[in-house]
């Protein structure tokens, strides 16, 4: 087997200097009856060569070749060739939790730089080094509300992303938090009506742009959240935000949201990761790690792990949550990506997706197909009503070659002819025209 | 190291973006970016140049050896770098419907089967994204259940031995039940005495990690089981140790209804400087209804995801999991075959060939055979020369080794917990034997040596105390001031009282 070096001569003499005579004493303390008597039945090892033709026969039975406008919360933007140069790296890759920092100023660092680009885009004053996913973080952050509010109520918006929400109501029951949905009105959320459900709650919940794509009258909402004493929690999309104000310019403590779309494939979910970040006085109710600035014995700068007394290795059952292993590696292909963009890049991302989402809108409608929120604006994706069941849609649609789009009828009652449109940088105004034939032939 | 923003001039850029000859909508009133973030500005040349820079201040597997006990630090084959990006995988939406997934699919069920057969258990959930969350998974499960049989309000508390993780405690506070603790004995497993004690119908389950955190097989195990079921409550594998026993003994089989798999540990999923990790569980029928959704679904030769599933506890992540995991572990698993059993067993010789060579130097708590990690306590070195675990540490990488885990687990006072794993030649662990036995050697003949080190890295030992009292957690741009607060700063500059 390849990746082991020792031979039998080695095994013998490390067996000798051990003082047993075979491997199987090593194992003489497992109890006879939990030992395992047989050759594990699982399918026959692959040399490298026939490993890869089978995995890459996996691959071909996934489908994807078609023209695709599905979005919903994973985003095709495009990934920069420098981000897979830098995971590449080996020391990067295949590094621990930078525990010592001396050998791992590296990898601190660029957390660090992590950390400070996701402030500045949220307009928050800390973020941790990064959560599972956008689903994770959202309920982390019902966890911080409720530390600092005591209370054990968490309001959410029913246009939040589905997967979001069942994902809260899930940490909920362990949190002993009651989740209350607020409807949405025409495509976004009523400030007065949030505020009214926002009354002894401990957070509210909305995203900017909302799972229809909709831009919410955000800084009213987090105004209403104020206003009842609940924690305002936005969930934003990264690349939105050069164009879009930052959270924690209206109101918002605490921001989250999938960073995905900085720098991260698709990869059929997952792995991703999750951004979590608040304003100061929450620093220390803030579950996962926190690099923080130093100096060494000599006064040079450094980075460490820092506030490590909120985690679970120290504070064990009070720590402000059990996460551990993150997405570190994901969240440095978000920096790199973040870090080519630049303040430019990020905005001509944004204005890019908002002119050919709406050239979309402009052509199905210039078809006579009708949006389901036509007085809304949006960002990058919206949705129309395609006159019949969305489903039946987009298998008809992929059979000429196009993707077009998510079914809402999968989350949302009486929306089963509405369809989700997400247009991404990497469309073209030829790809979208095609959209159009395909929807409206 | 300059960090990236202080390289940054305005003007520059890494990356040109599509720009269609269409118009922009506007963005509504009061929704608009009114200053922009202070992202760095920088040409691409100088982008990948700083990273690189940074990744040559890191070490990973690939530089050296990494005997982080408790963390399986084993060599990431990097033909499962190539296999994830494959097209196939890399650019597939998760909400495809399932004729467009059949591939990533059948690669989710294969994996399952092979989790079933390792843990000795009947149904598989792939979702959660690391250990900490299957075990947070498990414990709902665990509620979930009870609930089903009338007994969640009854049945509270869940039992942790002194030696376990951090995490399981942290858990068991998320999931909402409270914590029994139970001791060791002298001989490193659970003290059984204070087991039955502490176990009984207000018992939902027991939270263990076996081989335990020191490294050892918890010899008493049928007897646990009995405990435990015989209360009604229900047992939960903590899968860290799970490289120790491949093919050896099944959690399943020692009687376990829960069990995490760490893929980031035993079926090397790069860490990745912290993450991403992969933390399915595999559960007893019993068990099954209420798993996560969406599972996989098999129907012949065709596969689908399965949401229908009324008792399911919901969702804990997004999608079905952190697919790309699945395509490394799953790789991982093929090359092994059948002899993961060696895989297990070489990383157990492996750690008994250096607890043999290295148990006159340092002390050994518990003198036994150890699995496939074992805990030394440099207690008297510190007693005697004043050298503690962190000073060793600190001094093997002088040696380019990356230290082992220290002050943990808990119950050994100055603890070094070695894991070498099964991909260490035998030249790599006379090395790592001989720096060892140097540095208890310095430690009385040169203490300073030791508690100087390091003495060859970017920086020396930092201090973790300032950082954590005026934390400092993000860049503070100074250059990009505005003129007012530079008046401002200079002001509180200005020399006062002379």
């Amino acid at each position: 087997m390849s990746y082991i070096s020792l031979t039998a001569e080695d095994r013998e003499q490390m067996l000798a200097a051990i003082g047993v005579a075979s491997i199987e004493e090593l194992f003489r303390e497992i109890p006879a009856g939990v030992r395992y008597g047989h050759v594990l039945d699982v399918p026959p090892a692959l040399a490298e060569a026939e490993l890869t033709r089978h995995l890459e026969q996996l691959a071909a039975k996934n489908v994807v070749d078609e023209v695709s406008f599905l979005g919903a919360g994973m985003y095709d933007h495009y990934v920069p060739g420098v981000v897979d140069a830098v995971l590449q790296r080996g020391e990067f890759l295949t590094a621990y939790t930078p525990y010592q920092p001396e050998l791992s100023q590296g990898v601190l660092q660029a957390i660090f730089e992590y950390q400070t680009a996701i402030c500045e885009l949220t307009g928050m004053d800390v973020s941790n080094a990064s959560g599972y996913d956008g689903t994770t973080v959202t309920a982390d952050a019902c966890f911080v509300a409720k530390a600092e509010t005591g209370r054990d109520r968490v309001v959410v918006t029913e246009a939040t992303n589905p997967q979001v929400r069942q994902v809260v109501k899930t940490y909920a029951r362990g949190f002993g938090l009651e989740i209350v949905e607020v409807p949405h009105d025409g495509g976004t959320t009523d400030p007065v009506r949030l505020g009214e459900a926002a009354a002894g709650a401990a957070a509210v919940i909305f995203q900017q742009p909302n799972f229809f794509g909709c831009l919410e009258p955000a800084p009213e909402l987090a105004a209403a959240a104020l206003e009842a004493g609940a924690v305002p929690i936005a969930h934003v999309d990264l690349v939105s935000l050069g164009v879009l104000e930052a959270p924690g310019n209206y109101g918002c403590r605490v921001a989250v949201g999938e960073g995905q779309s900085a720098g991260n494939a698709i990869s059929y979910g997952g792995p991703h990761y999750g951004f979590l970040a608040a304003k100061q006085p929450l620093i220390r109710k803030l579950p996962g790690r926190i690099v923080g600035e130093t100096v060494d014995t000599a006064g040079k700068r450094g980075y460490v792990l820092t506030l490590q007394t909120r985690e679970q290795h120290i504070r064990r059952e009070k720590a402000t949550s059990n996460i551990t292993t993150n997405q570190t590696l994901l969240a440095l292909a978000g920096l790199v990506h973040l870090s080519l963009l630049g303040p430019q890049g990020l905005r001509e991302t944004g204005e890019t997706c908002m002119a050919l989402a709406q050239y979309a809108k402009d052509a199905l409608e210039a078809r006579g197909l009708e949006l389901l929120f036509p007085e809304r604006a949006t960002f990058k994706e919206f949705a129309v009503r395609v006159g019949r069941n969305a489903r039946e849609v987009v298998h008809a649609a992929r059979a000429h070659g196009v993707n077009p789009g998510y079914p809402l009828g999968r989350d949302y009652e009486g929306l089963d002819d509405a369809l989700l449109v997400a247009v991404t940088e990497r469309r073209t105004v030829e790809e979208i025209d095609r959209l159009a034939e395909v929807l409206a032939p | 190291m300059k960090l990236i923003y202080e390289k940054s001039r305005p003007g520059r850029r890494g990356l040109e973006v599509p720009k269609p000859d269409l118009p922009v909508p506007p963005v509504p009133a009061g929704l608009a970016r009114a200053e922009p973030p202070r992202l760095p500005e920088l040409a691409e040349p100088e982008v990948l140049r700083h990273f690189t820079e940074l990744s040559t201040r890191n070490f990973g597997v690939d530089t050296g050896f990494y005997p982080l006990g408790s963390c399986t630090m084993k060599y990431n084959p990097r033909v499962n770098e190539r296999l994830v990006g494959l097209p196939g995988f890399r650019d597939l939406h998760p909400l495809v419907e399932d004729d467009a997934a059949q591939g990533a699919l059948e690669l989710e069920w294969r994996l399952e089967q092979i989790l079933r057969e390792v843990t000795g258990l009947d149904a598989v959930s792939l979702q959660q994204a690391a250990g900490a969350q299957g075990e947070l998974t498990g414990l709902l499960l665990m509620r979930a259940y009870f609930d089903d049989r009338g007994e969640d309000e009854q049945r509270r508390r869940i039992v942790i031995p002194d030696t376990a993780h951090g995490t399981n405690p942290a858990s068991v506070t998320m999931a909402g039940y409270e914590l029994t603790k139970v001791a060791t004995d002298a001989r490193g497993n659970v003290d059984l005495d204070d087991l039955r004690a502490n176990v009984d119908e207000r018992t939902a389950g027991l939270m263990l990690t076996n081989p335990s955190t020191l490294g050892l097989f918890e010899e008493n195990i049928d007897e646990i089981a009995e405990v435990f079921h015989g209360a009604g409550a229900l047992m939960y594998y903590d899968g860290a140790n799970l490289n120790a026993v491949c093919g050896i003994s099944r959690p399943g089989d020692m009687g376990f209804d829960i069990v995490h798999i760490n893929l980031h540990k035993t079926f090397s999923q790069p860490h990745g400087g912290g993450g991403p990790g992969g933390g399915p569980i595999a559960v007893r029928d019993t068990l099954a209804p209420y798993l996560p959704v969406p599972v996989v679904a098999r129907d012949g030769d065709r596969y689908r995801l399965d949401y229908d599933r009324p008792k399911s506890i919901g969702k804990v992540r997004g999608y079905s999991g952190p697919f790309g995991v699945f395509v490394r572990s799953y790789a991982f698993m093929r090359a092994w075959g059948p002899g993961l059993r060696e895989m297990s067993e070489v990383a157990v010789l492996n750690a008994n060939y250096l607890l043999a060579r290295l148990r006159d130097a340092y002390e050994l708590p518990y003198d036994r055979l150890c699995m496939h990690e074992f805990v030394l306590s440099a207690r008297a070195l510190k007693r005697e020369y004043g050298i503690s675990a962190l000073d060793v540490a600190k001094r093997l990488m002088d040696f380019n080794f990356h230290p082992p885990t220290i002050y943990f687990p808990l119950v050994v006072p100055e603890a070094l917990m070695i894991e070498p794993t099964e991909t260490e030649a035998k030249e790599t662990l006379d090395a790592f034997v001989e720096a060892m036995l140097q540095i208890a050697r310095e430690a009385r003949d040169d203490p300073e040596a030791v508690r100087s080190a390091p003495h060859n890295r970017p920086v020396a030992r930092l201090d973790e105390v300032r950082a954590a009292k005026e934390p400092v957690v993000r860049h503070a741009f100074e250059s990009h001031e505005t003129p007012a607060k530079e008046r401002e700063r200079k002001s509180l500059d200005a020399p006062k009282g002379a």
